[in-house]
């Protein structure tokens, strides 16, 4: 039966060593850190065909095809103009309402999406990882790059808005480069993070819409930060103001507007969104990598 | 024996179970049938493990061909897709292997919404090529696959080909790259008579090159045309192992059963 196999090794030392003293590696062994990341690196072109693979078989099927990427946007800040310019007029003390409220959305709708797409980028592609062989965290990573894309899109079209509404181009804009970088690394993190979740418990992506909507309404997209700190003192202040979301949708508002308030000092603004981009991105990025080898499971 | 023989892969006690969720059972799909379960503390029916092999062992040495016979569902791409690492083996079991060996499958899933040139790209760069061999082998793939010879399907979107060619596509892409140790599942049967004798040539090819191959397959004649040893796997247990001629003979009498 199952041992025919086994009697062969006549010798009579164990498969295991017989495997070991061949230079056999166990298929379900962890790379170390360091080769996984090379492993990772060498398939860099693999992560961005896939992403805009991904992109173009989303609206390939579509009239309009990558002209969505800007409309999509440009719907979404229409939307709440009409709503809160026009139908509710909320002004809330902040001087350019419509530049602030576009640009908490924008920068919001980025982290939602990578989100929401990466607790399901093991869970929807177990066909690709039960066939080829590949560092599974190009997926989430892909999931990344095409919201980086998108984003791109909307980073257009809340410029024109800025502009629009007044707003004068200064040197502080090159500050958008740095604060999407690290908002863009601190994705990275979750989305891995969450591809490892989502795959083990799958009913998470249900969840996900509730958890996105309560960390809207606790990061001041929809309303100006000072909401937070007229009415919460103490520690409750501090745990809402160190909301890695609101640190980066503050630190954009900071680089695009003139005379916006903000949450905190720039200086403890950016060493927050430091340390969040960090503390993210490596937690997730490790703990993506321990589960490497079970993936395949299902 | 006066000369050793090089394993190039050894299973120990190998037990693979993989997770299949979205199989719901009639009746257990009401809501008051779902909290009931978990009240009850029953295990999801959504969500069922399937233990496809049971501990298995063998050792696999350089230059053998080995077949793999078995009945439907017996395990047999499960144990392939486990010796290539794509499925974990479960704890106090080990598949150990020399070099990381491929999977040549029928079934690798491909973007149904893109042209077939891109897929090629992507399977391409998925196995591990580097953009510039991507290039040179592309036009090959496509013409490889024949799908070019009733006009230009390569640069419509898969989802509108046939079942046969978009399997004569994957199994062209899979079959462009070298291989070390080769796991080849079913691919022998994929499309029309003048492709199987085309396919059938280019797996011979990829033969000479790999260490080690494995085929599954349910075609009798390829097994015993190219495997000089055979496993047959039943119910994830291996039955029988030992020359291709012996355990055919086995496995043909259990059929007729």
């Amino acid at each position: 039966m199952s041992q025919t196999a086994v009697a062969r090794t006549d010798t009579g030392e164990s498969l295991k060593e017989l495997a070991h003293r061949h230079g056999l590696s166990s298929a379900g062994a962890l790379p170390s850190l360091m080769a996984y990341t090379k492993q990772i690196w060498a398939y860099r072109h693999f992560i961005t065909s896939y992403a805009s693979a991904r992109v173009s078989s989303s609206l390939g099927t579509t009239h309009l095809g990558m002209f969505w990427q800007v409309l999509t946007p440009l719907f979404n800040a229409a939307v709440y103009y009409v709503i809160f310019g026009v139908i509710l007029n909320t002004k809330s003390g902040v001087g350019n309402f419509i530049a602030y409220l576009c640009t908490g959305v924008f920068i919001y709708g980025f982290t939602s999406a990578v989100v929401s797409a990466g607790v399901q980028s093991i869970t929807s592609n177990l066909g690709l990882i039960r066939a080829l062989h590949f560092p599974r965290a190009s997926l989430p990573i892909s999931i990344v790059l095409v919201e980086v894309r998108n984003l791109m899109a909307s980073m257009l079209v809340l410029i024109a808005i800025v502009l629009i509404t007044g707003e004068p181009i200064t040197l502080e804009w090159l500050l958008m480069v740095p604060a999407l970088l690290l908002q863009t690394i601190f994705n990275a993190g979750l989305a891995m993070f969450g591809a490892r979740v989502g795959s083990k418990l799958i009913d998470v992506k249900n969840l996900i819409p509730f958890i996105m909507r309560i960390w809207m309404y606790g990061s001041a997209v929809l309303y100006p930060v000072q909401r937070f700190t007229d009415h919460l003192q103490g520690w409750k202040l501090h745990l809402v103001l160190a909301n890695p979301l609101l640190v980066y949708i503050e630190l954009m508002r900071h680089a695009l507007m003139e005379n916006v308030k903000l949450a905190g000092s720039p200086r403890l603004l950016w060493t927050e969104a430091v340390a969040w981009a960090a503390v993210v991105g490596i937690i997730g990025y490790i703990f993506f990598w321990r589960g490497e080898k079970g993936y395949g499971r299902g | 024996m006066a000369e050793e023989r090089v394993p190039t892969i050894i299973a120990h006690n190998a037990h693979v179970v993989y997770r299949v969720v979205g199989s719901t059972t009639p009746g257990a799909g009401s809501p008051l049938a779902s909290f009931k379960r978990i009240v009850t503390g029953t295990k999801s029916a959504a969500i069922r493990e399937v233990h496809a092999v049971k501990g298995v062992s063998f050792i696999a040495y350089r230059g053998e061909a080995i077949g793999l016979i078995g009945s439907n569902g017996s395990g047999k791409s499960t144990l392939l897709r486990a010796i290539a690492g794509l499925i974990p083996v479960e704890r106090g079991g080990a598949i150990y292997a020399a070099g990381q060996p491929s999977l040549l499958g029928v079934n690798a899933a491909l973007m149904n919404d893109l042209s077939g040139e891109r897929n090629v790209v992507l399977g391409c760069l998925a196995m591990g090529m580097t953009p510039a061999e991507v290039k040179a082998k592309t036009k090959d793939i496509i013409d490889f696959s024949g799908i070019n010879e009733r006009g230009d399907f390569s640069s419509l979107p898969m989802r509108t080909y046939s079942s046969g060619m978009g399997a004569r596509l994957r199994f062209s892409i899979a079959a462009a790259k070298k291989h070390d140790v080769l796991l080849i599942d079913e691919a022998l049967a994929t499309g029309d008579a003048k492709f199987r004798r085309r396919s059938e040539q280019r797996v011979r090819d990829l033969r000479e090159e790999a260490g080690t191959v494995f085929l599954v397959s349910h075609s009798e004649q390829s097994i015993r045309d190219t495997c000089e040893r055979t496993i047959w796997l039943e119910s994830g247990v291996i039955r029988a192992d030992g020359p291709t001629e012996d355990v055919m003979q086995e496995y043909e009498a259990y059929m007729r059963k």
